[in-house]
């Protein structure tokens, strides 16, 4: 394997060190944050735009109602869990782009294994965690073959899962547009529809469906599974020398099919919620770009299981706001990309500060 | 476009404000929107200047922005997934909207559905023929054209304007609008010169650039001299063909001005046919009908003026074909066989015969396969 391309994610001890460590894990990317805000305020400045207002319009699009805020949320839903998937390979080392194939092909997996059960009256339960495991465990399997190709032909995993995902459209579309189209969808082919009775519902009192707490519920059990676990050490280890983590006596092949399996497992559940959800079918709205806007929130996250949700959050506000500013400030729908893109950039760019500034470095006592 | 001066202190000042502003709950409360006044949400789902369906639409909207009392507020690149949901919601949370127009195919199942039965006091069109009373809320319904009508006459003026018989069609999908097009281009070119073909290359996808592109090519290449398309976006095939040298058809809106050496017509919605009655009836304050479809007969569809590739003989045979169709002449005269040889239509179907809406052939002449 090469070195890490991806940041492995830092390890911080509190107690060691002291608050410094921490406050530079947050300081540093909220800080390229308001750089960002800034140099996008220059662009719409020199538009003719107001940034105020635009501003404004991504707080009460995003966050300013109730409704905002259930809209950012349910947008939010699939980017923790393809942002999740990101960042578990890129601990291990891996810059995978495979959580989009994931999601199309565990969505459709779902969506296929449900034609028997709906068919023939399954319980509704039984129904939903058949189809959530075998999204998991296609999206899983699908992302495990770019883990070994790379761990034993030394295939690039970028170029792997890329191509991959582009392999995982085709499958789904030659399926939905042949072999288990639904005939009652002459003019967009898509499965048989799952029926309102077997949809996942919203969470009580809101318009999110459950996909968004179950994302909470893996990040959170992927933080300890990284950070507090002999296996997320190994990981990590592997993620910062290969080689000394082989001399080791480490499974390193083991180690990157297993986080490959976890990513893919991710991504597949991603695409269960938007089958079981949203759609009820599958079909090709299931490519929505969600697994690559992923890859942006996981690394605005620096990978971190834990800030990957508040950062989804707040792409899915950006997004929830998109429409709002096209409708009030006249601007094409284009704006809100060119914001995600100034702040990833700046975001990288800030990764040099890491360890630079003073004010975070520790002092000899460790105080 | 505008340029100011800024400085680096106005720059602060300026964020600072912004934060300020962010920092306020709930800036802006729901517009309130004055007893009769109509604030209508369009949603598109590309670009709104694709050179295709959505620039055709959006062109068409403006003359809904002329009504008094009509407020159109619209948004572009929104998905077929819950993204549609959320947009719309957001119209008639946000913006007091209470007519949606969904432009795009999927928004309807389960979207569009799903979202009437919620704001019954909203009205919800949809841009195809999927409505249906018994079915589906009285607050939704659908508008459609039958754009096969006006590629009946694209066939018509290609099948006299080509030197070899030989029609290139790129397709998107196989699906029964997109085959019915291409029928309907063959049907044309065959009644005005019984030996044409027509050679079909499915992309697969709705807008996919490079594969037009090469499908474009590879017809030129298997000796095609007329072009024609039905992707969401027709500017990749339409300039290929003018680039090499030959001689096209265009689809969804005017593709003229891309080719002004082989452009012979082109299958033209007119969308705003439909949105005119819609502006006309929102002005009297009256009700819009649940469904509306139409083609010539309605003037619902058309056909771009004569480019420079069009012979004197295809002009004059086109505008015949178009006042046929006009006096509701039908286009599926049957019997009929597909390009297996087995017969697929028995007899001779009405233009809106909904037997045509479920059409799953490439009929005989067409050089292609839907598997």
């Amino acid at each position: 394997m090469q070195p890490a391309s991806t940041s492995a994610m830092p390890v911080v001890t509190l107690g060691s060190t002291g608050w410094r460590p921490v406050a530079e894990q947050v300081a540093i990317p909220v800080g390229a944050l308001v750089v960002a805000t800034l140099l996008f305020s220059v662009v719409l400045l020199v538009l003719g735009k107001n940034p105020v207002q635009y501003f404004a319009l991504v707080w009460q699009g995003g966050f300013g109602t109730s409704f905002s805020l259930q809209n950012s949320l349910q947008r939010a839903a699939p980017l923790v869990l393809t942002g999740l998937a990101f960042a578990i390979p890129a601990a291990i080392g891996l810059t995978m782009i495979s959580a989009e194939g994931a999601l199309v092909l565990g969505g459709f997996a779902a969506a296929a294994v449900a034609i028997p059960l709906v068919t023939g009256a399954a319980p509704v339960g039984v129904t939903l965690v058949v189809m959530a495991v075998v999204a998991m465990v296609v999206g899983g399997a699908w992302t495990a073959i770019a883990g070994w190709l790379r761990h034993t032909r030394g295939v690039n995993e970028t170029i792997s899962t890329l191509l991959l995902t582009y392999i995982a459209i085709a499958i789904m579309n030659f399926f939905v547009e042949g072999l288990l189209r639904d005939p009652g969808s002459a003019n967009k082919p898509s499965t048989m529809p799952i029926g309102k009775d077997y949809m996942v519902g919203a969470i009580p009192g809101t318009s999110v469906h459950w996909g968004f707490v179950a994302g909470l519920v893996l990040a959170v059990g992927l933080f300890v599974l990284m950070r507090r676990t002999t296996f997320g050490f190994a990981a990590r280890v592997t993620g910062g020398n290969p080689r000394a983590a082989l001399a080791q006596g480490l499974p390193v092949g083991g180690l990157v099919v297993a986080c490959c399996l976890i990513s893919g497992a991710c991504g597949g559940l991603a695409g269960f919620y938007e089958v079981a959800a949203i759609q009820g079918q599958a079909n090709a709205s299931l490519v929505a770009g969600y697994g690559f806007t992923g890859i942006l929130v996981s690394f605005l996250a620096r990978h971190n299981p834990l800030v990957i949700v508040p950062v989804a959050v707040l792409f899915g506000a950006i997004e929830a706001s998109g429409g709002l500013i096209q409708r009030r400030m006249d601007m094409p729908d284009a704006t809100a990309l060119v914001l995600q893109g100034i702040i990833f950039v700046v975001l990288l760019a800030s990764d040099t500060l890491q360890g630079r500034l003073a004010i975070f470095q520790p002092k000899g006592d460790g105080k | 476009m505008t340029t100011r001066n800024f400085s680096r202190r106005g720059m602060l000042k300026a964020g600072a404000a912004g934060l300020a502003a962010a920092a306020l709950p709930m800036g802006w409360a729901r517009p309130a929107r004055a007893a009769g006044e109509v604030v209508l949400g369009a949603v598109y789902v590309g670009p709104r200047d694709d050179f295709g369906w959505n620039q055709g639409h959006a062109v068409a909207m403006e003359i809904l922005k002329t009504v008094p009392g009509v407020t159109v507020i619209e948004e572009e690149n929104v998905a077929e997934t819950d993204a549609v949901s959320k947009s719309m919601e957001s119209m008639i949370n946000l913006d007091g909207a209470n007519l949606i127009l969904g432009t795009s195919f999927g928004y309807f199942d389960p979207f569009m559905i799903d979202l009437a039965t919620k704001y019954p006091d909203v009205q919800f069109r949809h841009a195809a023929p999927l409505w249906s009373a018994d079915k589906h809320p009285m607050n939704l319904g659908g508008y459609f054209s039958y754009l096969n009508q006006a590629h009946y006459v694209n066939g018509v003026a290609a099948g006299l304007s080509s030197a070899t018989g030989k029609i290139g069609f790129v397709a998107a999908k196989p699906i029964p609008t997109v085959l019915s097009n291409i029928n309907s281009v063959l049907l044309g070119a065959r009644s005005v010169n019984p030996a044409a073909t027509v050679q079909v290359i499915f992309t697969g996808e709705w807008s996919m650039p490079v594969r037009e592109a090469e499908a474009a090519n590879a017809l030129v290449d298997a000796g095609c001299d007329v072009l024609t398309c039905h992707v969401d976006g027709p500017k990749v095939v339409i300039e290929t063909a003018e680039g090499r040298g030959i001689k096209s058809c265009g689809h969804n809106t005017s593709q003229a001005a891309l080719a002004p050496k082989g452009f012979i017509t082109g299958a033209e919605y007119k969308w705003a046919t439909i949105y005119a009655l819609y502006a006309d009836l929102l002005g009297k304050g009256e009700p819009l009908p649940n469904v509306v479809i139409g083609g010539y007969d309605n003037d619902m569809v058309g056909n771009t003026a004569y480019g420079a590739g069009a012979t004197p003989e295809a002009i004059a045979a086109a505008d015949a074909a178009i006042a046929g169709l006009k006096a509701k002449k039908p286009i599926y005269v049957g019997p009929l066989k597909d390009n297996a040889g087995n017969v697929v239509l028995d007899k001779t179907f009405d233009n809106y015969d909904p037997v045509l809406d479920g059409m799953g052939f490439l009929l005989e002449g067409v050089i292609g396969s839907i598997t």
